[in-house]
């Protein structure tokens, strides 16, 4: 009795783990923008050194877990459930790490007045990823807890959306700014409200996966 | 010899541990939530540990439908029981390996015109009905406690996971258990009037020669278990693969409370001594309680709409089917196995009023009875008719019977020493029995009138329902005395001829 607890009890950690590395990159995510809005270099590219870093521990961690939940046979009936939510999740990670390097590759202009309308932006999609990792969480510990997160991810995936339009709207309207460089910047918003999309996605998921396990 | 006859009934065993294992350990080794080895070893040792210790209660009420008393109709009933099983194994139904022995035993009753017990009878095909029924309320229950339970207590689900391993294997030892004292009866009860075997001592544990029947019987499931549990289980893709694990922890937790009650006499014992009405003690199908309980679970979850109807409907034409089918083809073989093959299949017994039993009639009948004072009648069936000719009312017709029921039995104190045992019988008792040495008995209720007379020991009690249980046991004692000092099974066992 005593090994089966321990080993499922080391695989609890190594999924609470998994979570929390997807948390902190979205955060850093959060942060390295807001240095890019304010064009401190310096400050991006570490975080976005940082995030890359999380996000090959989050694959390896994922793996690891995999492995674990098939050589033990251990939770068969939702086995299939929760590993995709695990690879799920992680997609949202890798959906993070690739805007990361887009935005230090492209470099795209964000024009002053729609600085803070931006910054608004990347903070509810990262709103979502937060709640998203919160469900997930949830689906694993307290089951009648989900419904809470996925009302708030839905809420700030709604949230994205409008504040991605305002902005491609305003951008659009305006006759001084050269066509490139509104559709550059509109390819940026649109990838910000894709982490945002993905989130809701799993939250969805979440959401079948717990009504299945209320029997 | 004995093996050979004792094959059908090995054979019945074989099968419900086949069978019925899928029932207890199905969900948890077809979702590899245990394995078939762990499942396999716990469930044959409780299964053989239940025949053992609790079957003899449910075996009882089995062996009152029908006395057979010789060891060739014991093996034609198993075997037309055992043929119906796979055949309705075969169909798809939920087989029941109850009903189809109650249809065989009332075959033979049938063949050798013996008196069918309707009061055990009408007790076991009541269960029938009442099993899932019952099965379903408990699954209904214990549902939605698990699910009210599961939801405030916040558990990680790899906890529940290994929470719910532990529960569907002590669950399923539970259910092994059960299944053991509740269906041994099945297997080994109509050999209970023909037992080859003697008790059995263990050091501190006595097993007597009832238990050592069962102890063989439940090595036979427990080989049904090995060698071919896990073929039914992982091919015929039971009801219960579908269930979550934890859906099938209710269902086979219901369904193992409905055995057991169905076969505790400590359960029973406890009731009566609440002043609780005890339920009758009667081999149940578990198939069948299987389905009732995953009905539970299905209204629990989704009202009335979750029940599958035509699995409900094949549990009734198998209510029917099986007992009818299993009857006709036991009354057939036992017709082949009389005459064709002249094996016989049943110690024929006579009836009379004789001398002796003319005194025990009640003063108001002794008119009427009169006239058939000393005639013999070939069979029960056969004196019956004679009393209805008589005019004899139904209700008396029960005591008669047994009144006039010729048997042979000759007290010896050697084979008192030899046979009987006294950790079970106890030194008063034999006592008794050996200062009954040389004297005849053409009447089992002679041989109960003078040990009552001899010793208190000897006399069943009554005035309350408290002394059933007691009662039973001294019941099982003079049984075993009427086997032991039977005049026929003296000859056999001395090798006397009848000349």
């Amino acid at each position: 009795m005593i090994p089966i607890f321990k080993k499922t009890k080391q695989l609890e950690a190594k999924i609470d783990e998994f979570l929390d590395t997807i948390l902190q990159a979205a955060l850093e995510f959060k942060q390295a923008l807001k240095y890019y809005l304010n064009g401190d270099w310096n400050e991006f590219s570490e975080r976005e050194n940082v995030v890359d870093r999380l996000e090959g521990r989050a694959d390896s961690r994922r793996r690891d877990i995999e492995n674990q939940l098939y050589q033990e046979m251990l939770i068969p009936e939702s086995r299939g459930d929760v590993l995709a939510l695990l690879e799920n999740s992680d997609d949202v990670l890798n959906l993070i790490a690739d805007t990361i390097v887009e935005f230090s590759i492209e470099r795209p202009e964000i024009f002053p007045e729609v600085k803070d309308q931006f910054d608004s932006l990347v903070e509810v999609s990262i709103g979502a990823v937060e709640e998203m990792v919160c469900a997930v969480r949830s689906y694993f510990k307290n089951i009648t807890g989900v419904r809470d997160h996925i009302s708030k991810i839905m809420f700030f995936e709604k949230e994205s959306d409008k504040i991605g339009e305002k902005i491609k709207r305003y951008i659009f309207e305006r006759d001084d700014i050269d066509l490139a460089k509104k559709t550059h910047l509109r390819t940026f918003i649109t990838y910000i409200q894709n982490i945002a999309d993905k989130a809701e996605d799993i939250g969805d998921r979440v959401n079948i996966y717990a009504i299945k396990r209320m029997m | 010899m004995i093996w050979i006859f004792l094959s059908s009934g090995l054979f019945l065993g074989w099968s419900l541990g086949a069978n019925d294992a899928a029932n207890i350990f199905g969900t948890a080794i077809g979702t590899k939530m245990l394995r078939f080895r762990t499942a396999a070893i716990f469930g044959s040792i409780f299964v053989i540990l239940g025949a053992v210790i609790s079957g003899s209660g449910a075996a009882h009420t089995l062996g009152k439908l029908g006395d057979i008393n010789a060891v060739g109709g014991a093996f034609t009933v198993a075997l037309a029981a055992g043929a119906t099983v796979s055949w309705m194994a075969k169909l798809g139904l939920p087989v029941s390996t109850t009903q189809a022995i109650v249809g065989s035993i009332v075959g033979w009753d049938l063949f050798t015109g013996s008196r069918i017990d309707t009061v055990s009878l009408t007790k076991i095909v009541s269960t029938w009905f009442f099993s899932p029924l019952l099965a379903g309320i408990f699954a209904f229950i214990l549902f939605n406690i698990l699910k009210f339970y599961l939801k405030r207590v916040k558990i990680h689900l790899l906890q529940i996971d290994n929470f719910t391993r532990i529960g569907l294997l002590l669950i399923g030892i539970f259910g092994a258990y059960s299944l053991g004292a509740n269906n041994i009866a099945n297997v080994m009860g109509v050999f209970m009037g023909s037992n080859p075997f003697k008790g059995l001592s263990l050091g501190f544990f006595y097993l007597n020669d009832i238990q050592v029947l069962f102890m063989v019987g439940g090595f036979a499931i427990a080989l049904g278990i090995f060698t071919y549990s896990y073929k039914v289980i992982t091919t015929v893709g039971r009801e219960l693969h579908k269930l979550s694990p934890l859906a099938a922890l209710v269902v086979v937790l219901a369904e193992s409370l409905v055995l057991f009650i169905f076969a505790s006499q400590s359960l029973e014992r406890f009731l009566i001594s609440m002043g609780i009405p005890p339920l009758p003690l009667v081999p149940v199908s578990s198939s069948q309680a299987v389905v009732g309980a995953i009905v539970g679970i299905g209204i629990a979850r989704g009202g009335a709409r979750a029940i599958n109807f035509k699995k409900l409907y094949k549990i009734v034409i198998g209510w029917f089917l099986t007992p009818l089918s299993s009857g006709i083809l036991s009354f057939i073989l036992l017709f082949f196995m009389q005459n064709v093959f002249q094996i016989s299949t049943y110690r024929p017994i006579k009836y009379a009023i004789t001398e002796y039993a003319y005194r025990d009639v009640p003063p108001t009948l002794k008119q009427a009875i009169e006239p058939i004072k000393g005639e013999v009648f070939a069979n029960a069936r056969e004196f019956k008719e004679k009393l209805s000719e008589l005019g004899i009312k139904r209700e008396d017709t029960g005591y008669l019977l047994s009144l006039a029921r010729i048997d042979s039995i000759y007290i010896d104190s050697m084979i008192a020493n030899k046979e009987l045992d006294q950790k079970w019988f106890g030194k008063k008792r034999i006592e008794a029995v050996k200062q009954l040495h040389g004297r005849m008995f053409v009447h089992k209720w002679q041989v109960v009138k003078e040990l009552s007379k001899i010793s208190d020991e000897w006399k069943f009690r009554s005035g309350d329902r408290r002394y059933r249980v007691y009662n039973r046991e001294l019941q099982k004692m003079y049984d075993t005395i009427f086997h032991v000092f039977s005049i026929q099974n003296i000859r056999e066992k001395f090798k006397i001829s009848p000349e």
